[in-house]
């Protein structure tokens, strides 16, 4: 999407000489003294620019976004009071939720973690926490994420390989053994099986004696929009998979009231080749979804829109995801209120998960992924981030080692603790740069939503394979790019060096499987039959009706149905989404 | 290149939907002149392979990035050959371990294309070797 160069998209334009009135902070003698600075620079400019041609053609963004080469007062003069003249703490919370920032709290430090088998993530728990990382992020493996129990044909060599293998509630127990649930906050990266493993969770706290109501705190990611979008581990068509979310958001707004049901996630729309702006838009329209969804489904909109959270990306270009995060706040505070119609500020206020971009890392002098990482991480941090995932420098060739992602959670310990960017809130607040790409964000989006409501919302706009295309050209064009030389990457198109020494990486082998199946099979004969028949057929009637589906799921994971079993009953329910082949 | 256009198939194997990679490729050969075929997500090897031989293609580009890669596209191969499709070149592109390249080439896939690689670098593998 082009986006208008400053000079001519400034609202107040040269020569109106500060008559129309301004509700900026620069009053209009101020302003009149700065539009004369912006008109000697000009002019400087263009004799400056014939002694020394650009070096490059291209100063765009990372995500081909204009850049002004400069912003000046004149040009921020006339951004309203919501983006200027607010504080933290005040909506619509451009400069963050919290009056005081990081002086009250820290973010979160979260690294994602899970491999191998349920007993091989419970010991990389126990290390990460010991290492002072203060809450878990579990990331679990293709067939859980799918609905297959791992001896299911289509599990054959994904078992434990991307994340943790869960098939049963006895998976789940060992996971967090020895992990106190009422005092670790858990985010589960869980999408299509989410409800599933969500009922395994409360399980497993409820036979640890935690009183769930008080003391049970995490988040799932749950987003299932953004999957048919961008990470495709969806099972159900959009329809069904919409229930399931109303479902747990009246169930725990009643009985977790301390979970956060769905993080609204654009991290996976970036990774899969989106833009800044695509991947703000698109997260806060799917955020926008799930809200107009739980609202015609007879929820009182301030009962679960405090407990929905966001997850982004950020990437390498520092002042345009600085800028994508004060945007993303102050679009989701001004459409909750005027859209929704949200009454309690903590249904205004986004909150969010970072993590750095993975898809930045080059397998190429993979150590200099930890500068892109520092880089990325401190725009998140500027941006106000609540929690941050740094990836390690080894992830764009396998899960992290124990010593690569040590590294990359000390990272944020620095940032934290030794750079003083934590001092003071916003500290880039007022920045003519930065309010000025603010302000182009956050109306590149509202276009964006103008643009999906004219499909009739995102779930037809998802049916009709809108953002899929949009994403599909943004990472082609991105390729090309990259390939034509005209965005440099170092180590891969430019600084380049011969015969490098491969990295020692986590290798994951294919033995594992049999352990997993092995456990598997032993669960299946120790249980009750009878429980686990009834409980699916339970299900089944609950799902082909209009029950609510997570206390009847509640009651298959307690009885020890598996996660494939019970995506299977609900499969017969459901059906099946398949996207169109295309490219 | 010859009066017919090469015929290729783009597949991903296994569970992972991270097609991102495939499907730049594949446009990118589509560009290049090449007439692609993408399988969509989630295949089994037995239904590549017959879609492989039902679209009588020349070539299978494989994209995996799941770690499943020692599982999958070893048995692409087999059940190509073993209907008799010996010509038929098979690669494949993702996240794939140096130490698993090797087995991998025995196996009969013929390159294996590694994060970072320009598209037009498998274009000009393809027309050296069809």
């Amino acid at each position: 999407m082009a986006v208008k160069d400053v000079e001519q998209s400034s609202a107040v334009k040269p020569g109106d000489g500060g008559k129309r009135e301004n509700p900026g902070i620069y009053r209009s003698r101020a302003l009149e003294a700065s539009r004369q600075a912006a008109e000697r620079w000009r002019q400087q400019k263009a004799a400056s620019e014939a002694k020394r041609p650009f070096w490059k053609e291209d100063f765009t963004t990372v995500s081909s976004m204009e850049v002004p080469h400069l912003v000046t007062a004149s040009d921020v003069g006339d951004l309203g009071p919501e983006q200027v003249n607010t504080v933290p703490g005040e909506f619509p919370y451009t400069r963050g939720i919290h009056p005081t920032g990081y002086r009250g709290k820290l973010w979160t430090m979260r690294q994602f973690a899970g491999f191998g088998t349920a007993a091989d993530t419970n010991e990389r728990f126990k290390y990460l926490l010991a290492n002072g990382q203060d809450g878990l992020s579990v990331a679990f493996d293709l067939p859980t994420l799918y609905g297959y129990d791992s001896d299911h044909e289509m599990s054959l060599g994904e078992v434990g390989k991307c994340g943790v293998a869960i098939d049963t509630l006895a998976d789940m127990e060992v996971l967090f053994e020895g992990i106190p649930l009422d005092r670790v906050s858990t985010s589960m990266t869980i999408n299509s099986t989410a409800p599933i493993l969500f009922a395994m969770y409360l399980a497993v706290a409820e036979k640890q004696g935690v009183d769930i109501a008080k003391k049970v705190t995490g988040t799932l990611q749950n987003d299932i929009l953004k999957e048919y979008i961008a990470q495709k581990e969806y099972i159900f068509p959009p329809r069904p998979s919409m229930r399931l979310i109303t479902d747990q958001f009246a169930f725990a707004a009643e009985k977790v009231p301390r979970w956060n049901t769905v993080s609204v996630s654009g991290y996976h729309i970036r990774e899969a080749g989106s833009t800044a702006l695509q991947e703000l838009a698109f997260t806060l329209r799917d955020g926008m979804e799930y809200v107009q969804y739980g609202i015609d489904a007879g929820l009182d909109v301030d009962a679960f829109a405090p407990r929905l959270s966001f997850f982004f990306n950020s990437h390498n270009d520092f002042f345009e995801e600085i800028a994508k995060f004060r945007a993303a706040r102050q679009i989701w505070a001004t459409v909750m209120k005027e859209r929704y119609g949200a009454q309690n500020p903590r249904s205004l206020m986004l909150r969010f998960h970072t993590q750095t971009a993975g898809c930045s890392l080059t397998a190429q002098q993979p150590v200099n992924n930890v500068v892109r990482t520092t880089v990325q991480a401190l725009a998140a941090v500027l941006g106000g981030t609540q929690s941050l995932h740094t990836n390690s420098l080894d992830e764009t060739l396998a899960l992290p080692t124990e010593e690569n992602a040590r590294t990359a959670l000390r990272t944020q310990q620095i940032l934290a603790h030794e750079s003083g960017v934590i001092n003071s809130v916003d500290p880039l607040g007022g920045s003519f740069f930065v309010e000025e790409m603010t302000r182009r964000m956050v109306d590149g989006a509202f276009d964006y939503f103008r643009e999906i409501d004219g499909f009739g919302g995102m779930v037809e706009a998802i049916e009709a394979g809108f953002p899929q295309k949009e994403l599909m050209e943004a990472s082609f064009r991105f390729q090309m790019a990259v390939e034509k030389a005209e965005k440099l990457v170092v180590g891969v198109n430019s600084f380049e060096v011969e015969d490098e020494d491969p990295i020692d990486i986590l290798y994951i082998g294919d033995d594992l499987a049999t352990t997993q199946v092995a456990s598997l099979d032993g669960v299946r004969q120790g249980r009750d039959r009878g429980a686990v028949e009834r409980t699916l057929d339970a299900l089944k009637a609950g799902a082909a009706g209009s029950a609510n589906t997570m206390p009847l799921l509640l009651d298959c994971v307690r009885a020890y149905c598996s996660v494939g079993e019970i995506s299977d009953a609900l499969r017969d329910v459901f059906g099946t989404y398949e996207e169109p082949a295309v490219f | 290149m010859s009066e017919r256009k090469h015929r290729i198939l783009i597949a991903k194997p296994g569970l992972d939907g991270h097609d991102r990679g495939a499907k730049v490729v594949a446009r990118a050969l589509r560009d290049a002149g090449y007439e692609v075929i993408y399988s969509g997500l989630r295949q089994t090897p037995e239904q590549i392979a017959t879609a492989a031989l039902q679209e009588d293609v020349d070539g299978v580009g494989l994209s995996i990035l799941s770690g499943a890669h020692n599982a999958l596209l070893p048995e692409v191969v087999r059940l190509l050959r073993g209907e008799g499709a010996d010509d038929m070149l098979v690669f494949a592109g993702g996240i794939i371990p140096d130490k698993d390249i090797a087995g991998l080439k025995e196996a009969g896939i013929d390159e294996i294309f590694l994060p970072g690689t320009p598209t037009g670098k498998i274009v000009e593998y393809l027309r050296a070797r069809l």
